[in-house]
């Protein structure tokens, strides 16, 4: 396979170039999407035109509304909301409309859409700019939820999620826009929803991170290996359906589970991924589940303190100790 | 419909309120364009949209609320809560993130909000402050209190269901509200020519049965004397007005937004509405002050400005571990 370098910003463009040409229904609508407020579709007007590529009004509850009517009559949007603290502004055409309409409907109609939007703390935004959403979509049945932390795979996920016949929630982080990496130029190449990877292969602990807490993870990893401790990482990648079978056997190899999302912790990714482990692989442990993310607060404007509730490095390192019951 | 609401001449204002309004809008300005150094030198960070420009509609709309009444204000709200009467030097410790600031570091630029003169948070949300106004239109209302809420947005935010809603409501039931729509022609980087087909954002209020009008809003005592006539007229329990100022925003959408999209030559001539230098010369023109006074003026505000911007700047930061404070009241 032919490979170029890309950031994850690079490769969503390119992964949206691509549908769009392939399928003359992808469109893409959005507030000031021609622009791009954090760059990722800048451009792209020029090639597809205003008639595919759509500057909305301020306006979350059309927006989404929109790409579901127009997705049950034939078309494949791409909805972007800018924050994903917006999705709030937009819930009911998410969760009651898209979500239900193919069982509502007795398989008559699908919604196959994709919601892009990105989130993450770390910039100072304060409450309303910060959160990280993720696990709010997961326990909404007929949703599917995708967060990538790579160029290559929010390029491979994307074009499956264009191609899926339901509405993909296409959770984005902000931080992560410019890290960059090894992106196939293949126009077949995907990445299947629902096939979690194995970053790095460990022996003593396994964490499974999400999106923006992937590097970190990785950066732990190198950090304890360098102490002897053997980390696994996994990253779900979609988050439903989530392909519990490879967090499964990762941690029925280690014995030990870390998890790690940027998002509030309360009723979140951990809190999903400690009961199936619980559920499916209590005889397996060796140490206690140990989950890291926010605490039960919101995002201060403080950058300080933004920092102190932001899940970090040391956060990790913490936890895998006490996983591991070195503490 | 009981008494209409019609907008009358515009009156001069005397020299005591020409200086008050003078004053008030050369904080604003100097507050934001302090604000754009310290950013640009990242001693404030985070999102910060400036008001440059727009000083007129929030200093001539809130010259006719009291320390009771209300405001809702939005991303862009520094002008609004110095025009309420905000602290500067609350402001800016907000701005420095610093625990003297109005919300203890927390909130920041687009949430600033002081419960003691009625301001109701400026909002990150686009569009949230209007159904917020509704509540507090509706307690004043509840409460025979007499306080009337002015709920500032934009043109952008006006395509927003809660402007719809919002609009809807307080006029069904009769709510006090001043719902002010700083027309600034822009949306973050849409003109408004592509955002809605009308030209004039008042238009909307027919269709909810409230009154609706457009002033100059670069134009001091053409927000003044509208507003004067508006809160009277709520006051009076009319229910709502949907007051228009159309303005000029003169920076990017946020403080460091390099604007690639806007007309370069619009922006070079974009200072020749400047309500400041407009007021002003008026004012001057017409005796009503000397050019010796708005040289003390600004003297004075510059001073303000500086010991604000100290104030901030030796702030105490907040202890970083504890976040957990106020995500409950008590
Ligand atoms: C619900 C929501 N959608 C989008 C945004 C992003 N955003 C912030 S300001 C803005 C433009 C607002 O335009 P307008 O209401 O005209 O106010 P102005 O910026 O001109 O003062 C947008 C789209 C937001 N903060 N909240």
């Amino acid at each position: 396979m032919s490979m170029g370098f890309n950031t994850i910003a690079g490769a969503i463009s390119q992964a949206i170039t691509e549908e769009m040409r392939r399928d003359a229904n992808v469109v893409l609508i959005g507030e000031d999407v021609t622009t791009g407020i954090f760059g990722v579709t800048a451009g792209l007007v020029d090639e597809f035109g205003t008639d595919r590529f759509c500057d909305t009004p301020i306006s979350e509850n059309a927006i989404i509304g929109c790409a579901v009517g127009a997705a049950m009559t034939g078309m494949r949007p791409i909805a972007e909301i800018m924050f994903q603290d917006f999705l709030t502004c937009c819930m009911d055409p998410i969760v009651n409309q898209a979500a239900k309409m193919s069982y509502m409907s007795g398989g008559t109609f699908s919604v196959p859409m994709v919601v892009r939007s990105p989130g993450g703390a770390g910039l100072g935004a304060g409450p309303q700019h910060s959160q990280s959403l993720a696990s709010w979509f997961m326990g909404v049945p007929g949703l599917k939820v995708v967060s990538p932390s790579s160029p290559i795979d929010a390029k491979g996920l994307l074009k499956s999620a264009i191609r899926d016949n339901n509405p993909v929630i296409f959770l984005e982080n902000k931080l992560l826009y410019f890290e960059s990496g090894e992106v196939p130029d293949d126009i077949d190449f995907t990445i299947p929803l629902g096939q979690a990877s194995v970053l790095r292969e460990g022996d003593d602990v396994t964490i499974v991170a999400v999106s923006g807490m992937v590097p970190r993870a990785l950066r732990v990893a190198d950090e304890l290996g360098a102490e002897g401790v053997s980390v696994e990482i996994v990253d779900p990648r979609t988050l439903y359906p989530l392909d519990t079978e490879t967090i499964l056997q990762s941690v029925k190899k280690t014995g030990r589970l870390v998890t790690a999302e940027e998002g509030v912790m309360t009723c979140g990714v951990g809190a999903e991924l400690a009961a199936l482990i619980a559920e499916k692989a209590y005889d397996c442990l060796d140490g206690p589940i140990v989950r890291v993310g926010t605490p039960h607060v919101n995002y201060a404007y403080n950058q300080e303190m933004e920092w102190a509730t932001i899940p970090d490095e040391q956060d990790l390192v913490r936890a895998v100790k006490k996983a591991i019951g070195q503490e | 419909m009981g008494t209409k609401f019609k907008l009358k001449q515009k009156k001069q204002v005397g020299k005591d309120a020409a200086l008050a309004l003078l004053k008030r809008m050369l904080l604003i300005r100097r507050f934001e364009e302090t604000l754009a150094r310290l950013f640009a030198d990242s001693e404030v960070k985070g999102f910060v949209h400036l008001s440059i420009g727009q000083e007129a509609c929030p200093t001539g709309v809130c010259a006719h609320l009291t320390n009771d009444d209300y405001i809702t204000s939005t991303h862009r709200g520094h002008g609004h809560l110095i025009g309420k009467g905000g602290d500067i030097k609350l402001a800016m410790a907000e701005l420095f993130g610093k625990t003297e600031g109005y919300c203890k570091g927390r909130g920041g630029s687009m949430h600033v909000a002081a419960f003691d003169l009625g301001i109701l948070g400026a909002n990150g949300i686009v569009g949230a402050g209007l159904v917020l106004a509704t509540g507090s239109g509706f307690s004043a209302k509840y409460q025979n209190n007499d306080r009337v809420t002015a709920c500032f947005f934009g043109d952008g935010a006006s395509n927003q269901g809660t402007f719809h809603e919002a609009a809807n409501l307080a006029s069904v039931w009769k709510l006090p509200i001043l719902f002010v729509c700083e027309n600034n022609g822009w949306a973050e980087f849409s003109p408004q020519s592509s955002h809605q087909k009308i030209e004039k954002v008042s238009t909307r209020a027919v269709g909810y049965g409230m009154p609706g009008v457009t002033v100059d809003g670069d134009d001091i005592e053409a927000v003044y004397s509208a507003t004067a006539d508006a809160v009277a007229w709520i006051r009076k329990g009319n229910g709502p007005i949907l007051l228009e100022c159309l303005t000029h925003r003169w920076e990017g959408h946020y403080a460091g937004d390099p604007q690639p999209y806007r007309d370069q030559d619009e922006l070079q001539a974009i200072t020749q509405h400047c309500p400041i230098e407009r007021f002003k010369k008026q004012l001057i023109e017409r005796k009503t002050i000397t050019a010796a006074e708005f040289e003390a003026l600004s003297v004075e505000v510059e001073s303000e400005i500086g010991e604000a911007v100290e104030f901030g700047r030796q702030g105490t930061d907040p202890n970083p571990q504890d976040f957990m404070s106020y995500i409950y009241a008590d």
